[in-house]
C-alpha cells in the first residue's frame, strides 16, 4: 500500500486525517521515486534549454567557429551580430509581422466577439446553422482553400499588401474565435443584460460597454491565443505575401523571413547572422510567455480541450 | 423579437460572415470545382476534364509516397508524444513527497513546467532554424558533435542526418516531438488534478499500489484528454509542410529530399501549385488530404472510443 499522499494528485483540501497513521512505512519508496522522478525531469528540462542556449550562444561565434566545431565558447561578445541581422532584414520582418498584427488581432477579436456575442444571447432563425458553419471551419486542413485564396486575393488586388493578410488571418481566426467567445457570453448572467437594456442602453451599447468588459478573461484567454497563432503562421504568408513583380518591394513577416535567410545560408555564408536573428524572433516570445505563463498555458490547452 | 433587434443582430454578423465568406467557406467550396479543371498556373482559361485529375494521383509515386510518410508520422508522432507527455506528468504530479494534506506534485513542479511548455510557442520556423543548426552533417551540429565527443559517430564521416533516407522522416519528428512533449504535458497534468483525491482514497483502502492506481484509475479517466490529443497531433502529423520544406533538402522547392524521401502531402501539393503551376492538380491533393483528414478524425474517435465517466 503506498502512502496515498504521493498518488493522490490532487488539490490540498482533502480529508487529510485519515491518511498520516502510516506515514513511516512506504517512506523508502518514495524517495526512490521522488530521485528517479526528479532525474527524468531534469534531464527533459536539459534537453529543451541546451539547445536554445546553444543557438543564442552561436549567434556571438564567427561562422568558421560555429562550421569547426559545436562546442567551444565564443571569441569576443560583441553585440554588433545582432545589428547586422537587424539590418539585413530581421528588423524589417519583425515591423511587418508587428503591423499585420496590430490590426488584425484587435479586428480578429473585434468581429469574432460580435459575432459570438449574437450567436450566443440571441435567438433567431438559422441561429445554430450560422454557429455550426462558423466552427466547421476549424476542421478542415488550410491546405484545402489554398489555391482558390490565391487567386481570390489576387483579384482583389491585395497579394503582398498587409491589408490583404490581415483580412486573411481575420477570416481564418474566426472558427476559433466565435467558438471560444460563444462558450463564453453563454456563461454570462442574463440579469446584467436586462438591468442595461431596462435602464435605456441600446443593443450595440450593452454589448461595448457592459458585456464585453465582463468577458475580458475570455477576451484575453483568446487574445493570447490568437497572437502566438497569427505571430506564428508560416503557410498563409508564404503564398500570399511574395512580391509580385520586380519593383513591388518584400514584405516578409518573420516566421517567412527567417527561413528566406536561412535559404540564402547556401549562397552566402552567414548563421551568425541567422541565429542571432533567431534569438531576436525569440525575445518577444520569451517576454510574453513569461509575463503571462498561465495565460498562455490555460489559453492554449482549453483550446485544445473545447 | 422587436425589429430594432433583428438590426442589431444582422449589424453585428455583416462583416464577420462577409469576411468568413470570401477567405475561407467560398475558397473551401471552389477547390473542389477547379479540382476537375485541368487549370494551369495563372492562365485565365482551363476545361472540365472530370476525375481526370484524381486518376493521375493515384498513379504519382511522389503523392503516393507522401501519403505513405504523413502514415509514419500519423503512428508514430502521436505514440510517443503522447508516451512521454503521459510519463512526465506522471512524474511531476505522483512523484513529489509528500507534504501534508496531500501532494502538489514534485518540488519545482511550476518551474519544469514552465521549460517544458516554452518550446510550444516558438514558432515552426524557428524550430526548423534550431534544429537546422542541431542536424548539421559535421562536427559543429550539436547531435554530431555530442556523438563524436562521446565517441559513437566518427569524426571523419559524420551522419548527415537530412539526406540519409532511412533517418530523415525520424529527425523531422524528434523535431516535433521535441516542441509538443510539454504542451500535452500541461494538458495532462491539468486534467490529472481535476481527478477527485477520494477515487484514489478508495483505491488505497482497497489495497491499489502506485502503479494500479495509475493504470486502472488515473489512464481511465485521462481517456477523454488523451483522445483529443491524439486528434490533435493527428492534424500536426497531417500537416508537417514548415518543417519539411525548410529542413529537407529541395525537390525542386519545397523541400522533400533526399529523393522524396520525405515529401509529404502538404510539400508535394505547394510544389506543384507554386513551382509547377498545376492549381487545378494541386487542389485535387488539397480534397484528398481533406478526405484523409476527416477520416481519420472518425477513425480515432471511433476506434478510442470508451464509455465516458462524469466526475
Amino acid at each position: 500500500m503506498t502512502a496515498l499522499k504521493e498518488t493522490a494528485p490532487a488539490p490540498a483540501e482533502g480529508p487529510v486525517a485519515k491518511v498520516p497513521v502510516r506515514r513511516g512505512d512506504r517512506r523508502g519508496e518514495g524517495v526512490v521515486l521522488n530521485v528517479f522522478s526528479h532525474g527524468f525531469l531534469a534531464l527533459w528540462a536539459l534537453l529543451i534549454v541546451l539547445p536554445l542556449l546553444w543557438l543564442v550562444l552561436s549567434s556571438f561565434k564567427t561562422d568558421a567557429q560555429i562550421g569547426g566545431s559545436a562546442f567551444g565558447w565564443p571569441h569576443s561578445w560583441s553585440f554588433d551580430v545582432f545589428h547586422r541581422a537587424w539590418s539585413k532584414g530581421i528588423g524589417d520582418y519583425f515591423l511587418n509581422t508587428v503591423i499585420v498584427l496590430v490590426f488584425s488581432v484587435p479586428l480578429t477579436m473585434l468581429f469574432g466577439s460580435m459575432a459570438a456575442y449574437v450567436l450566443a444571447r440571441y435567438r433567431f432563425w438559422g441561429n445554430r446553422l450560422l454557429y455550426y458553419f462558423f466552427v466547421a471551419g476549424a476542421m478542415f486542413p488550410v491546405f484545402l482553400a489554398l489555391v482558390p485564396l490565391f487567386f481570390m486575393v489576387k483579384r482583389l488586388d491585395m497579394l503582398n499588401t498587409y491589408q490583404g493578410l490581415i483580412l486573411v488571418y481575420v477570416a481564418y481566426s474566426m472558427p476559433f474565435t466565435v467558438f471560444f467567445m460563444h462558450a463564453f457570453f453563454r456563461t454570462l448572467p442574463t440579469a446584467v443584460f436586462e438591468a442595461a437594456i431596462l435602464d435605456g442602453a441600446s443593443h450595440t451599447r450593452t454589448f461595448f460597454q457592459v458585456m464585453l468588459p465582463m468577458a475580458k478573461p475570455g477576451l484575453i484567454s483568446v487574445g493570447i491565443f490568437n497572437t502566438l497563432g497569427q505571430w506564428n503562421q508560416f503557410i498563409l504568408p508564404t503564398v500570399l505575401m511574395q512580391p509580385q513583380s520586380g519593383s513591388d518591394p518584400e514584405r516578409y513577416v518573420l516566421t517567412q523571413g527567417l527561413i528566406q535567410l536561412q535559404q540564402q545560408q547556401g549562397y552566402a555564408s552567414d548563421l551568425p547572422v541567422l541565429f542571432a536573428g533567431v534569438t531576436i524572433a525569440m525575445i518577444p516570445m520569451l517576454v510574453v510567455y513569461l509575463s503571462f505563463q498561465r495565460q498562455v498555458q490555460a489559453g492554449l490547452t482549453s483550446a485544445t480541450l473545447k | 423579437m422587436r425589429k430594432g433587434q433583428y438590426r442589431f443582430v444582422a449589424g453585428f454578423l455583416l462583416v464577420p460572415v462577409a469576411l468568413y465568406l470570401i477567405f475561407v467557406i467560398w475558397p473551401y467550396i471552389q477547390t473542389f470545382g477547379y479540382s476537375l479543371t485541368d487549370w494551369k498556373g495563372q492562365s485565365q482559361t482551363f476545361s472540365f476534364v472530370g476525375l481526370d485529375n484524381y486518376k493521375a494521383l493515384f498513379q504519382d509515386d511522389v503523392f503516393l509516397e507522401a501519403i505513405w510518410h504523413n502514415i509514419q508520422f500519423l503512428i508514430f508522432i502521436p505514440v510517443i508524444t503522447i508516451l512521454l507527455a503521459l510519463f512526465f506528468a506522471f512524474m511531476l504530479n505522483a512523484g513529489g513527497r509528500s507534504r501534508a494534506g496531500g501532494v502538489q506534485g514534485v518540488a519545482g513542479s511550476k518551474i519544469y513546467k514552465i521549460v517544458y511548455f516554452f518550446p510550444q510557442v516558438l514558432s515552426l520556423a524557428i524550430l526548423a532554424v534550431l534544429f537546422n543548426a542541431v542536424y548539421r552533417s559535421d562536427g559543429g551540429g550539436l547531435l554530431n558533435g555530442a556523438l563524436i565527443k562521446i565517441g559513437l559517430v566518427d569524426a571523419d564521416n559524420p551522419v548527415e542526418w537530412l539526406n540519409e533516407p532511412n533517418v530523415v522522416l525520424w529527425a523531422l519528428m524528434v523535431a516535433v516531438i521535441w516542441q509538443g512533449v510539454g504542451f500535452y504535458l500541461v494538458l495532462f497534468s491539468a486534467a490529472m488534478q481535476s481527478i477527485p483525491r477520494d477515487i484514489y482514497e478508495a483505491a488505497l483502502i482497497d489495497g491499489a499500489n502506485r502503479n494500479q492506481s495509475f493504470f486502472r484509475i488515473t489512464l481511465p479517466l485521462l481517456w477523454d484528454t488523451v483522445q483529443t490529443a491524439w486528434v490533435y497531433l493527428g492534424i500536426v502529423a497531417m500537416d508537417m509542410f514548415v518543417l519539411v520544406s525548410s529542413m529537407t533538402q529541395n525537390m525542386g522547392a519545397y523541400g522533400g529530399g533526399p529523393d522524396h524521401h520525405s515529401d509529404v502531402m502538404s510539400t508535394v501539393m505547394m510544389r506543384n501549385f507554386l513551382y509547377y503551376g498545376k492549381s487545378g492538380y494541386a487542389c485535387a491533393m488539397g480534397v484528398v488530404m481533406l478526405l484523409l483528414t476527416l477520416v481519420l478524425s472518425v477513425v480515432t474517435l471511433r476506434a478510442t472510443r470508451r464509455e465516458r465517466i462524469e466526475f
